[in-house]
């Protein structure tokens, strides 16, 4: 490969692909991602960084678990409802599990719609999602009542080691502010669609720059974050 | 705009990952209803949750159809949190151990 082969033409379609595009993409004085908008960029960088913040409970969480001497608390037993006459194992958290995981599906689709310009199907797809976003909120504010009124506090419960009451609310805790800030921008954005401000090319807050429908794309990439970090959650914190 | 404007693919994708997500969630639920324990059950755990997140993140959040450059800009870092495991790991090993010794169960 000669000198002049090195440089590149800047229409995403026409750049090379797999490690070559990653060193030419990454090669001084041109913006990095190519044909990323700047809000997705920053999108991804906020959630890598929240990534560590989950990441970081998490490890905390192993790390107490692991010293205790005390027993850890079953939390099959513990999230255990008692429906139709038996104690049925985690089901709340099960059902939760499958709402999320479903409100990520309507998000996908209202991203989709949204790039169609199918102003209706996206804001219903988008208040499906807030929906279903406020049920699941909802079910974790009645496992904290029904876990606080058995006695689970921060510093004690009557399972076992004490640190499973801390660890459970600060990493529920956490995802469930997740979720309702997400509930919350999702009515946001499902709003200005139906308004037709990404037609319109309308000023936003935050930014006051016109937006478009890669918006929409960013909300779905924090919604399904949120999706995600509950997966490990329902891993490593109930199952495991 | 000549160029096809952000990610869009055909539903039917998500359709079949919305489906397998539901699957894999029914498969972690049944290692606790079944009551599978010790590697079984560790073994299993990781390997549908990694399998669900790996779904979400290619297929949900687009990354199979980035461009490399921010595809490894966003997933190379998480590798660093591997090391904080592992030091957190053999510091609650230590902690434990000295619980041990000196508390004899009581800690």
């Amino acid at each position: 490969m000669t000198e002049a082969d090195v440089t590149h033409s800047d229409i995403p379609g026409d750049r090379p692909d797999g490690m070559e595009g990653v060193i030419a993409d990454w090669a001084s004085d041109q913006r990095a991602f190519k044909n990323v908008p700047w809000g997705k960029a920053m999108m991804w960088i906020f959630l890598l960084s929240d990534t560590f913040i989950f990441s970081s409970f998490l490890i905390s969480y192993m790390t107490v678990r692991m010293s205790t001497v005390v027993s850890w608390p079953n939390t099959s037993e513990v999230f255990a409802l008692h429906l139709f006459g038996t104690d049925v194992p985690l089901i709340l958290i099960a059902i939760m599990t499958f709402i999320l995981i479903s409100s990520s599906g309507t998000m996908v689709l209202a991203v989709n719609y949204g790039y169609r310009r199918d102003r209706k199907l996206t804001t219903i797809l988008l208040i499906v999602t807030a929906l279903l976003g406020a049920s699941f909120v909802g079910m974790q504010a009645f496992e904290w009542t029904k876990l606080i009124l058995e006695g689970v506090r921060p510093w004690g419960n009557p399972f076992g080691a004490v640190q499973f009451g801390s660890v459970f609310f600060m990493i529920t805790g956490f995802h469930g502010a997740h979720v309702s800030i997400g509930v919350l921008f999702l009515l946001i954005i499902a709003r200005k669609v139906w308004r037709g401000d990404y037609d319109e090319g309308r000023r936003g807050f935050f930014t006051s720059r016109k937006g478009n429908y890669s918006v929409v794309e960013i909300m779905g990439l924090y919604w399904h974050f949120v999706d995600l970090v509950w997966v490990f959650i329902f891993a490593f914190f109930y199952l495991w | 705009m000549t160029t096809a404007e952000g990610q869009q693919h055909p539903l039917g994708i998500y359709f079949k990952i919305w489906g397998l997500l539901f699957v894999l969630s029914t498969l972690s639920y049944l290692v606790d209803v079944l009551d599978f324990q010790g590697y079984l059950r560790w073994s299993l755990i990781v390997i549908f949750m990694l399998l669900k997140a790996g779904l979400i993140v290619a297929v949900f959040m687009h990354m199979v159809w980035e461009r490399l450059a921010i595809v490894y800009a966003i997933l190379v870092p998480t590798l660093a949190l591997m090391v904080l495991l592992a030091l957190m790991a053999l510091e609650a090993d230590y902690t434990e151990f000295t619980r041990l010794l000196f508390f004899g169960g009581g800690g």
